[in-house]
């Protein structure tokens, strides 16, 4: 495995493989956000009780997930790049944390929106928009320090550094603060749970979570190419690229 | 090496961490007062009533003293690294998470000690319930540690930076939280008169945790930032 995993250590070829796969997540992404949300938002039927304005699950549920998930992602380069101290795995730190940071926002903004027309408020300090909002403040720590440092290889380490603490405080965190709502008032508005969804509402669902994967996987494939460009653009591979991409008018 | 002569470079380095502290009594001593002065405005800002400051006089004085960890973190590794200290630190022949174990204690007892020490008066002055006054000083007992701790992560991972004052807050806030919220749950079960074992042994129990694994990252952040 490590003999194959080998030479993607080196930025061109990481550059290369990701290069091969965009198209294939865009394309992929393109496809399931737009069926997922044109019948999430379109053809799937009215909610009994929160009628038409429960259609934005379709956006807020993958995108809480995905920022969740690419906190995991993050931690994970952060494990790598100090481990076994692969530069590639840096710049995935850079790569991914606006990404999440971005789906950590439109998680909350699309919770307020819809929070505002069913439980009469845009915020409300429960367990769920609490750790969420706190995930937000560590992506922009994490991003903070990457970008505070002179030397930037400095920076990525702190950065990897402070992701892995972050990640053991998270379940800490979420536990703590599900605790403390618990304490401070009563289950008001954690009735959330969603009635076992119909089928026609849960397909397009699923159809729009596996989009927003898709989706996240092509923003950091794109974002992380672009860093690695920027950080090896001394070498004559990337200068011949950039190159290259120039006489294609690309 | 042996283990000998690890503890005897551990207590080196504290007993010098210490006179070195002691020499500059201001650094000590401001932000103690920055606690006071911080407890202080709340009365002002909310007004005087017992009922509101009674209500408010945990989280506030919990507030106080975070912020007071931030205020405080430059001197724990700063000088050290302005003039190669720090660089000693990672060449000596210890395992450096024992060293940065001994600096975290030593800021400890100079920063979070005193405001346990001072918690009372903060506790009168906002009319905290006399029966809390126990618990509020036990959950700075037990929290300051991990405050330190925490602390010293921050301040190593930005020491090189210079200004990192408004980013040390950004980074170390958040993770704060787990601590606010357990303190003042213990504090809060005090005065409504259930038992706040319960809480006190979580924060315990995180306090260990962190004492166990801020060591390591202050290792890995202190070998990033002398690079």
């Amino acid at each position: 495995m490590w003999k194959w995993l080998h030479p993607y250590a080196k930025g061109e070829a990481t550059y290369r493989l990701l290069g091969a796969w965009l198209p294939w997540l865009s394309a992929l992404a393109a496809l399931f956000v737009a069926v997922g949300l044109g019948w999430g938002l379109f053809y799937a039927p009215p909610d009994y009780q929160q009628g038409d304005s429960y259609r934005i699950i379709f956006i807020h549920v993958p995108a809480a997930m995905f920022s969740m998930g690419a906190y995991t992602g993050m931690a994970i380069a952060a494990l790598i790049a100090l481990v076994w101290q692969i530069r590639t795995a840096e710049w995935a730190i850079a790569a991914i944390a606006p990404v999440g940071a971005v789906l950590t926002f439109v998680a909350l903004f699309t919770g307020a929106v819809w929070g505002k027309p069913m439980w009469g408020t845009w915020w409300e300090w429960d367990a769920r928009l609490t750790s969420e909002l706190i995930l937000l403040f560590l992506y922009i720590g994490v991003l903070a320090l990457y970008y505070a440092f002179n030397d930037a290889r400095t920076g990525a380490k702190a950065a990897a550094i402070l992701a892995l603490v972050g990640v053991v405080n998270v379940p800490i965190i979420h536990f703590s603060v599900y605790w403390w709502n618990s304490l401070h008032q009563g289950a008001t508005i954690t009735k959330f749970e969603k009635p076992s969804m119909p089928v026609e509402m849960l397909t397009p669902l699923l159809i729009s979570i596996a989009g927003f994967l898709f989706l996240t996987a092509a923003l950091v494939t794109q974002r992380l190419r672009n860093e690695i460009l920027k950080q090896e653009l001394h070498r004559p591979w990337a200068q011949q690229q950039l190159g290259v991409e120039a006489e294609h008018g690309v | 090496m042996n283990n000998a002569s690890t503890w005897q470079l551990l207590s080196a380095i504290m007993r010098r961490d210490l006179a070195v502290a002691l020499r500059r009594r201001s650094d000590i001593i401001n932000p103690l007062l920055f606690v006071v002065i911080v407890v202080t405005l709340f009365p002002l800002a909310v007004g005087p009533g017992p009922d509101i400051l009674g209500r408010i006089a945990t989280g506030v004085i919990w507030v106080a003293a975070l912020l007071s960890a931030l205020l405080g973190s430059e001197r724990l590794f700063r000088d050290d690294f302005l003039d190669g200290n720090l660089e000693q630190l990672v060449l000596l022949p210890a395992p450096l998470p024992v060293l940065a174990l001994g600096k975290i204690s030593v800021h400890w007892l100079l920063s979070g000690l005193p405001l346990v020490i001072l918690a009372p008066l903060c506790a009168l002055l906002l009319k905290l319930p006399i029966d809390a006054w126990g618990i509020l000083m036990l959950t700075l007992l037990i929290g300051t540690p991990m405050l330190s701790a925490m602390t010293a992560v921050g301040a190593a991972l930005t020491v090189s930076l210079g200004r990192g004052g408004a980013l040390l807050s950004l980074l170390l806030l958040p993770l704060f939280i787990p601590l606010l919220i357990f303190a003042a749950a213990a504090v809060e079960s005090t005065l409504v008169g259930t038992s706040a074992y319960g809480h006190v042994l979580l924060l315990a129990g995180l306090m260990l945790l962190t004492l166990t694994l801020a060591p390591l990252a202050v290792a890995a952040a202190i070998r990033v930032s002398v690079n």
